[in-house]
């Protein structure tokens, strides 16, 4: 009890946990929150929600309260299951820590650096001057008179400003997206893959997020056993889990294989599927590639694989290839599950369901604020695509200038351009250093005693499996945390260091992991790494000498 | 085997197995009618004969699209953003400079390519937060309260959500003015939640009737669980706007019914007509005192998509909420951090609609000038739009008192009734179908906004140039009298 005590007494602990406790906190729990340190909650109450909490108070001394139309228990039960842990307690307690410092307080660290999201530009990859001139073009149309401006990019800002009403940015665009644009977004796809693709089957998206989204709303459906089940991997991005809270449908996990690569493995997935059948309908199976938090890049066959296991199961195909470009392993290659559909013949291109979807946010631009992306949708039935239009021009349409990066993407400078060196420059000096800090991150986190992890062939994340010693393990699970949340949030607060707890990716059950990018600068990931291993040796000697 | 293997597997996703929710779902500001208008499009410039040259769509309110030009302004700060070199180039003004260096200093990275947090960058919360202060006479607000948005659409949708919960008699109903913006119903639609719908007072300009809300109220009661009221004002379809004396009367509803306010105001610089004045829903709140004011549980929408900006492309948006509860407004902030932010372009014109030039800046003149002139065309826009369309026998219009819109009745000869019902049409939809195909006009008929039964309309919007206006209305005139007498 007394190291109980200890660690409650830390009030940023107590505090993270508060933050999550509509979703962990147990009964039990609460008791030795109220015991321990009561009042530092309150506080830290207030705290959060100084006005909120003041006028709440004051209605009460009024003895006014009106009973509140919207409170946790009347509030959606789906909205309430959601949990998303890449800005999740562990981010929203970083952002705290940070102001924190701003106002001069004191910390063992100076500066928070955050590892949690794939936020490039955020940790200071620069933007391609290219594609930044061509939104500029396009925002300020007076600039295409400039003489600073390259040609090409001119060319691209008019063409894009032709497929919009009134020549403006600001126009609604289609809901599917701008025509010009879903048309290279096509050529692009054909570029790529050498297989036909159809400009009809691309729909412009709000980030990659918002197109997985949309297909899965379209899959959901059925009661009880017939309820949609979606497969999913474990570990996960936790969009993936979230929308399934939120639309009720039934996850249905697979695992990867973390001893080989976190490759997928097949068998699994009809162990899974089977499985699932027994109490729901697996309509869909969602595929990350390469992985995101796992970092794998699979491999061509294994894509045939999973691709005949849809095709005889019948499941829909959801692809999710956002880091496509991102592959820095030498003996490995991007494949989209596409080209291998089609590469597999007419039996299955003509009829396997399939959405990939793509986005400007990851790759060599890390344009994330821009939310531009795009899906493209094959064997969708007919009458579907209605619908899928439908919903979609509810929303009225995605982001212009977002579909505006998403255009340059697809239809970068040409080697006779004048922009090309300066482009193909820019490209290879983000995509190289990605690679080197892949390479560095895997290094110096498997010379850690108690961390082992898989090379990161691609994406941009490490997630390596961490040792964590059996008392601390149990002190975690007093307090009603998953013990990689409490690795975790000792590493911020002790580092100044913010990865994102395994646990919120999934992972097999007794295993602990934690998901840190790699996108700091070279300088700053060395530090960041060597903050780590020291934390994590002093964590092991601390808690192994409770043993 | 047949050649293909198609018949070997049916497909996963068919009209049998798919959300039957959303098959529900209807929008009809692009529904058929758009699409055909789109087609139409595509005949005349294959060279299809037609007897006009080109469609006017009147369906929407893109004012881009629609000719109106973006504030000069707005566009220079968006494009330092995009392109920071720019910041050298002595041809952009300084207030648009010292605007771009702000929003880049609160960006990750000083990049508009960053992720902002789910509720959007904190500076440009608190410009809004201040915005709001100086539009409501000093009443107090916190950024805390304020979420960005993708449009005004991400906001509404989202706050739905949280509210839909219960099962049978219990599910949550959500009270919607009818005519309505189909936003709402598509929603409430997907949402699987109960659409309660109060009829606005057509014969008392579309002004909104307390008694029709008690009527619809206790009728919901019988077979759901009324949990939200959503109010458009100025209104979209109908144009009116909202007295003070009526705000006040809602609110008092609503705390009286314990109902959630959910008040979209993306149409609050756009009021023309004498003697009409926006009121915040906040702010009559705020006045009406302590019992309300700390008690009312409101969500206040606006926009950049319309004003005088009509900056439909960039999605920008924010709510403002009120009196939410802590919990549930932890449970908003995870909801929104699902789809990360906001788009951050939209954030970063949203600042400087709220934090637009002062009188002692160098773009302030010019700034002024584009402003008064768009909201002025507007102001002339809709006086003659009212004007015209009352001088047709069979069309009855009500003043646009604001918004985007005209939502007029029309008076349908009973043999054009019968032959659009042979057709399976809503009589509207098969008048605006005739119209689009004879004159190129696309209009977006009334049933897809919800009216009165046995009365119908079409919404069409004043955006198009005085010239093109002129003539749009000129062939409603025409094909009016001619589809009466055709069907009498």
């Amino acid at each position: 009890m007394y190291r109980l005590q200890l660690l409650a007494a830390r009030s940023l602990i107590a505090g993270a946990l508060d933050q999550f406790t509509p979703l962990t906190l147990t009964s039990s729990l609460t008791g030795v929150r109220h015991k321990s340190q009561g009042p530092s909650v309150e506080k830290y109450g207030q705290m959060r929600f100084s006005t909120a909490e003041a006028k709440v108070s004051a209605g009460r001394l009024d003895g006014k309260m009106r009973e509140k139309s919207l409170t946790m228990d009347t509030l959606n039960p789906q909205v309430k299951a959601v949990e998303y842990a890449v800005r999740g307690p562990i981010v929203i307690k970083a952002g705290e820590i940070e102001r924190c410092l701003e106002e001069g307080g004191t910390k063992p660290f100076s500066e928070v650096i955050k590892a949690n999201i794939g936020d490039a530009h955020a940790m200071g990859q620069q933007p391609i001057t290219f594609l930044r001139q061509v939104v500029a073009l396009c925002t300020f149309p007076e600039l295409i008179d400039s003489p600073s401006f390259p040609e090409d990019a001119k060319w691209r800002a008019r063409r894009i400003l032709q497929g919009c009403g009134g020549y403006s940015l600001g126009s609604y665009s289609a809901s599917q997206g701008i025509e010009y644009i879903r048309k290279d977004i096509a050529a692009f796809i054909e570029q790529r893959d050498g297989v036909p693709s159809n400009w009809e089957n691309i729909y412009l998206t709000t980030g990659a997020s918002d197109g997985i989204m949309t297909i899965l709303r379209l899959l959901v459906s059925g009661k009880d056993s017939s309820r949609t089940g979606v497969m999913i991997p474990i570990p996960q991005y936790p969009l993936y889990s979230a929308a399934i809270s939120e639309m009720d449908a039934v996850q249905v996990n697979y695992y990867l294989d973390e001893d080989n690569c976190w490759a997928l493995d097949i068998n699994e997935l009809y162990r899974a599927y089977q499985a699932a059948k027994q109490h729901c309908q697996p309509r869909v199976i969602c595929i990350i590639n390469p992985g995101n938090p796992t970092g794998q890049v699979q491999s061509k066959k294994c894509i045939e694989e999973v691709l005949h296991f849809a095709y005889e199961e019948n499941l829909f195909v959801m692809s999710d290839e956002v880091y496509q470009e991102n592959v820095y392993a030498p003996d490995c290659q991007f494949h989209s599950f596409k080209k291998v559909l089609y590469e597999m013949g007419p039996e299955y291109f003509n009829s396997v369901e399939l959405a990939s979807f793509h986005s400007t946010s990851k790759g060599y631009t890390g344009e994330c604020g821009f939310r531009g992306g795009y899906m493209e949708v094959i064997n969708m039935d007919s009458e579907v695509k209605i619908q899928l239009v439908k919903l979609l021009s509810v929303r009225l349409c995605p982001p212009l200038a977002g579909q505006a990066a998403m255009d340059v993407i697809v239809n970068p400078p040409q080697p006779d351009e004048p922009s090309f060196k300066q482009f193909h420059q820019e490209k290879s000096s983000v995509l190289g250093a990605l690679a080197e800090k892949a390479k560095l991150t895997e290094q110096i986190l498997n010379a850690v005693p108690g961390i082992k992890c898989n090379p990161v062939q691609g994406a941009m994340y490490a997630f390596p499996r961490i040792f964590i010693p059996p008392k601390a393990v149990e002190e975690a699970k007093a307090l009603g945390m998953q013990p990689d949340m409490l690795y975790c949030l000792r590493l911020l607060e002790e580092k100044g260091i913010c990865v994102v707890p395994g646990s919120g990716f999934g992972q097999k059950d007794g295993t602990y992991h934690f998901r840190m990018t790699i996108l700091p600068s070279t300088e700053k990931l060395k530090v960041l790494l060597g903050k780590v291993r020291d934390f994590h040796i002093s964590f092991l000697k601390e808690y192994s000498a409770l043993e | 085997m047949s050649e293909n293997g198609c018949e070997h597997r049916e497909r996963v996703l068919t009209m049998d197995t798919m959300n039957p929710n959303i098959k529900r779902v209807e929008y009809a500001v692009r529904g058929p009618i758009v699409q055909r208008a789109v087609q139409i499009e595509r005949e005349l410039k294959m060279g299809v004969n037609k007897p006009f040259t080109e469609v006017i769509k009147a369906n929407i309110g893109d004012c881009h699209a629609m000719g109106q030009k973006p504030i000069t302004f707005f566009r220079q700060v968006l494009a330092l953003c995009s392109y920071p070199d720019l910041l050298e180039d002595s041809k952009f003004p300084e207030d648009a400079k010292s605007r771009a260096r702000r929003i880049l200093q609160a960006c990750g990275g000083e990049s508009l390519g960053a992720y902002s947090t789910s509720q959007g960058i904190e500076m440009i919360r608190q410009d809004v937060a201040r915005y709001i202060e100086r539009r409501d006479g000093g009443i107090a607000c916190d950024p805390d309260n304020i979420y960005l948005s993708t449009g005004a659409s991400g906001a509404i949708v989202t706050m739905l959500k949280l509210l839909v919960s219960g099962e049978g008699m219990s599910r949550t109903g959500v009270m919607i003015s009818i005519p309505q913006y189909p936003l709402y119903s598509a929603a409430l639609a997907e949402l699987a939640a109960v659409q309660i719908s109060y009829y606005l007072d057509e014969d008392n300009c579309w002004s909104l009737d307390i008694n029709e809300l008690r009527r619809a109220l206790q009728e919901a009661k019988k077979h759901c669980s009324p949990r939200a009221l959503c109010i458009i004002n100025p209104g979209n379809p109908t144009g009116q706007v909202q007295s003070r004396q009526c705000i006040e009367d809602v609110i008092r509803f609503a705390a009286t019914e314990n109902l959630f306010l959910m008040s979209d105001e993306v149409y609050q610089d756009n009021v023309y007509a004498d003697g009409c004045k926006f009121h915040s829903f906040k702010k009559v709140l705020f006045e009406m005192g302590p019992e309300y004011s700390e008690k009312v549980e409101l969500a206040s929408f606006h926009s950049t998509s319309k004003c005088y900006m009509g900056e439909c492309g960039f999605r920008g948006g924010y709510m403002e909420v009120v009196n939410l509860d802590p919990e549930v407004k932890i449970q908003l902030t995870k909801l929104v951090s699902v789809r990360l932010c906001p788009p951050v372009p939209g954030q970063a014109l949203l600042d400087v609609v709220v934090n637009p030039p002062q009188p002692d800046e160098p773009s302030y003149d010019t700034f002024i000038k584009e402003r008064t002139e768009t909201l002025a065309t507007l102001a002339e826009k809709a006086n003659m739009t009212q004007e015209i369309l009352n001088q047709v026998p069979g069309i009855k219009c009500n003043p646009v008192q604001g918004a985007m819109y005209s939502f007029p009745r029309l008076n349908l000869p009973p043999k054009a009734i019968l032959e659009a019902k042979e057709k399976g049409q809503s009589p509207d939809m098969f008048y605006c179908m005739k119209l689009l195909e004879e004159t190129g006009i696309c209009l977006v008929p009334g049933s897809g906004f919800g009216q009165r039964d046995g009365t119908y309309h079409f919404r069409m919007t004043i955006l198009p140039s005085k010239e093109k206006l002129k003539i749009v209305l000129a062939k409603i005139k025409e094909f009016h009298q001619h589809f009466t007498d055709q069907y009498s």
